[in-house]
């Protein structure tokens, strides 16, 4: 669904991801942990295009993402090839980035109709279904900014997936959160990952969340793989020193692991 | 296009005449109003009613009133009350006193935004109100307001161009002596607006390496982009363009 | 008062006299200018602000440098080079067409600073959604751009306002004018050109509060 091959991204002379190859298949839950700085956001950020690697190539599904090899050069592809792929992508935000001078009804609405195409009674039938799910049918009317942290983050999650995306990038949608509502943004997700087979990409700090719900989990430090492995071998028996050590800070007990539940 | 520089050759005594005449008054109007801004902004920000007051009224008075109603006030009005003054008086008058009460707006803005810990540390260390401003908090306002006083300056020197009607031979009014000799298009579109510009520029840089003078005496650094953009840094509304 | 307008030679009779013709001017000529100048450069200010956004970098670059000299250089100078350059039209057409040109240049600014101010995440919200950019720039920036950039706008055609006396260079009797024709005809100039400016104080300060007022309940509620 997802490849990376030889991707290099770099700002200025300073290089973030070198040779960085890995994939991603159909339906995989795939969570990327690392320290701060090593290029999670980064790769997230090149998939959904908000940036461009400086080389290689990123497949979604066989076809080239915003780059592509011509006669032997890599050549960008064109603006409505981008698009086209790009309709598939869906991504939350950390700060959730609502349109604040729409209502919440509005925001949901307005891929599906001015990108999808689809009228606006329709729209307007599935948002009410994706409020339902996440618990804010009565706030469709309301204002983003009149609406807590949580809710905001779960009225974003609502409107990345009325594009029906096929993949699902979600970068520490709850960094921004009291922890007190963490669990209720948490938990809907778990409901997305169990009732839809959209393919996830995860970074989060949430380890017992990452645990439940991706089916894989990827270390990263200095834009490279240090180690890859499910969640249940990652947290209870990780190979790596630099893992250990990473998740021995982040849990912070004397194990370096999370338990089953 | 010959008939026209020859033209153009025989009036430039007269138009660098009126260029001088122009810059005159942009230079003694900036003073003059840059007089009245310190003057007026120190008032406003003073804290007590009595300078307050009458400094709010005087600077909403000079800015409601517009600056072409204050000239030919000036001009007919005052001879009638007894005071006679000479046309090149009467303009930087009315453009320091309007300019001035703009001026006074930016002088105050600046002043309250300079931090509320410069205002502390004055007080831990025991400075008076004069040593205060003179010393510390002014010359930190001083860098914030160029900008905002640039605007102001170039608004200035573009309102000069209307005291032809107060019968002052400016360069506005040779450009309409030109034309006569030659056409429109060249005198006013090409000589005179491109003069002007060449004016404000000039204007511009000046006020950029003051800025960049009094950024180095705070220890801040000016990007070299900063120093040649002839753009205003702040959009400051002013009257009179 | 009697006193002061005692000393000041007023006289009630002239003032009763001249009041009407100078307010009519104030409808019919300063208003409108102001009206109809507002809008035109609210509309072209948008469109050079957009212009320097999205245009290629040459085609930018030479609308800035043109924005530039409309606006460092004299109303005056422009209006009287339009009025001369294009006899065909009228002075007050030439006064809303020069005063849009000349403020679109201001307000091109006021928009850009407003379109720098929508948050990055904004942006990356609309291509996460893949949004087209026509739906991108008239569904998102310009919305948000432009809450923020309402009460500059005002003061801007406050500005205008107050500039408009700068018509009589190209004979529009505008309200200084008439006050100026009156007391050529009557040897009376304290009157007239005093309640022009009283006009000018009533109307634009009022103006300018409210516009006070709005930013501040703009400011609080983002
Ligand atoms: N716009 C940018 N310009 C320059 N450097 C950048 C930019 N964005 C990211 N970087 C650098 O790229 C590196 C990787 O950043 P990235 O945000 O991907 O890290 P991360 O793993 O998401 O970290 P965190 O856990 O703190 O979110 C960092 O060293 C960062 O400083
Ligand atoms: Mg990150």
């Amino acid at each position: 669904m997802i490849e990376f091959r030889d991707i290099e991204k770099s700002y200025g002379d300073h290089l973030v991801l070198h040779e960085l190859n890995f994939s991603v298949a159909k339906g995989d839950r795939v969570t990327l942990i690392g320290p701060s700085g090593s290029g999670k956001t980064t790769i997230l950020r090149l998939v959904m295009t908000l940036e461009e690697a400086t080389d290689g190539y990123i497949f979604i599904d066989g076809q080239p993402l915003t780059h592509e090899e011509r006669g032997g050069k890599r050549v960008a592809r064109s603006k409505k090839d981008q698009k086209d792929i790009r309709k598939r992508i869906g991504m939350v935000f950390q700060q959730f980035n609502l349109f604040p001078n729409m209502s919440v009804l509005e925001n949901i609405i307005e891929a599906p109709v001015h990108v999808l195409g689809q009228s606006k009674a329709e729209a307007t039938t599935r948002a009410m279904e994706l409020l339902e799910k996440v618990g804010l049918a009565d706030k469709a009317e309301q204002h983003p900014t009149s609406l807590s942290g949580g809710q905001q983050q779960r009225v974003a999650i609502a409107r990345a997936l009325a594009l029906d995306p096929e993949i699902l990038l979600l970068d520490e949608v709850t960094s921004a959160l009291d922890p007190e509502i963490v669990g209720e943004v948490l938990g809907i997700l778990r409901n997305i990952a169990e009732t839809t087979d959209i393919t996830m990409l995860i970074v989060t700090h949430e380890m017992q969340f990452a645990r439940d719900v991706s089916n894989r989990v990827l270390m990263f430090d200095g834009g490279k793989i240090v180690e890859e492995a499910p969640p249940s071998v990652m947290f209870s028996d990780p190979k790596h020193q630099r893992t250990k050590d990473f998740l021995h800070a982040v849990l912070g007990d004397a194990e370096g692991t999370i338990g089953t539940h | 296009m010959d008939e026209k520089l020859a033209a153009l050759v025989e009036a430039m005594p007269r138009l660098l005449d009126g260029i001088s005449v122009t810059v005159q008054l942009t230079v003694l109007g900036g003073l003059a109003a840059f007089a009245l801004s310190v003057a007026l902004g120190l008032a406003a920000t003073h804290p007590s009613k009595a300078a307050r007051i009458p400094a709010r009224i005087i600077i909403e008075f000079f800015r409601g009133t517009s600056l072409v109603v204050q000239l030919f006030w000036l001009f007919y009005v005052m001879p009638l009350l007894g005071v006679d003054m000479h046309p090149l008086v009467v303009g930087v008058l009315a453009l320091g006193l309007n300019y001035g009460a703009y001026g006074a707006e930016v002088v105050r803005g600046s002043i309250n935004s300079v931090a509320t810990g410069q205002w502390e540390a004055t007080t831990a260390l025991s400075m008076g109100s004069f040593q205060r401003m003179r010393r510390v908090i002014f010359p930190q306002a001083w860098a914030l307001m160029i900008p905002s006083l640039n605007n102001l300056l170039i608004h200035l020197m573009k309102g000069t161009a209307i005291v032809s009607f107060i019968t002052i031979a400016d360069f506005t009014y040779h450009l309409d002596q030109l034309k006569r000799v030659t056409d429109t298009v060249f005198s006013y579109g090409v000589i005179g607006l491109l003069s002007y510009f060449v004016i404000a520029l000039i204007l511009t840089f000046i006020m950029n390496a003051l800025e960049r003078r009094a950024k180095r005496r705070l220890g801040q650094g000016i990007t070299l982009k900063s120093v040649l953009s002839p753009a205003p840094a702040t959009a400051t509304p002013g009257g009179g363009a | 008062m009697i006193s002061i307008t005692t000393a000041l030679d007023w006289n009630w009779d002239t003032t009763w006299d001249v009041l009407p013709t100078l307010l009519s001017t104030f409808l019919k000529v300063t208003l409108l200018v102001t009206v109809l100048s507002t809008l035109i450069a609210a509309l072209l200010g948008l469109v050079i602000a957009m212009t320097l956004r999205l245009a290629p970098k040459p085609i930018a670059v030479t609308v800035k440098w043109i924005a530039n000299f409309i606006r460092m250089t004299p109303i005056v100078v422009q209006l009287l080079f339009a009025y001369y350059a294009f006899l065909s039209l009228d002075g007050i057409t030439i006064g809303i067409l020069i005063f849009g040109i000349h403020y679109s240049t201001y307000m091109s600014e006021v928009y850009r600073a407003g379109i720098d101010a929508v948050p990055q995440g904004q942006w990356e919200a609309t291509t996460a959604l893949s949004m087209s950019t026509r739906r991108t720039w008239t569904a998102v920036i310009i919305p948000q751009a432009l809450r923020a950039t309402i009460p500059a706008l005002g003061n801007y055609a406050v500005s205008m306002f107050k500039d408009t006396p700068f018509l009589l260079v190209i004979g529009v009797v505008e309200m200084v004018n008439a006050g100026l024709i009156f007391g050529g005809n009557t040897y009376r100039y304290i009157e007239p050109l005093t309640l022009v400016g009283i006009i000018f104080l009533l109307a634009s300060y009022p103006t300018s509060l409210l516009i006070g007022r709005l930013e501040k309940r703009l400011a609080f509620n983002t």
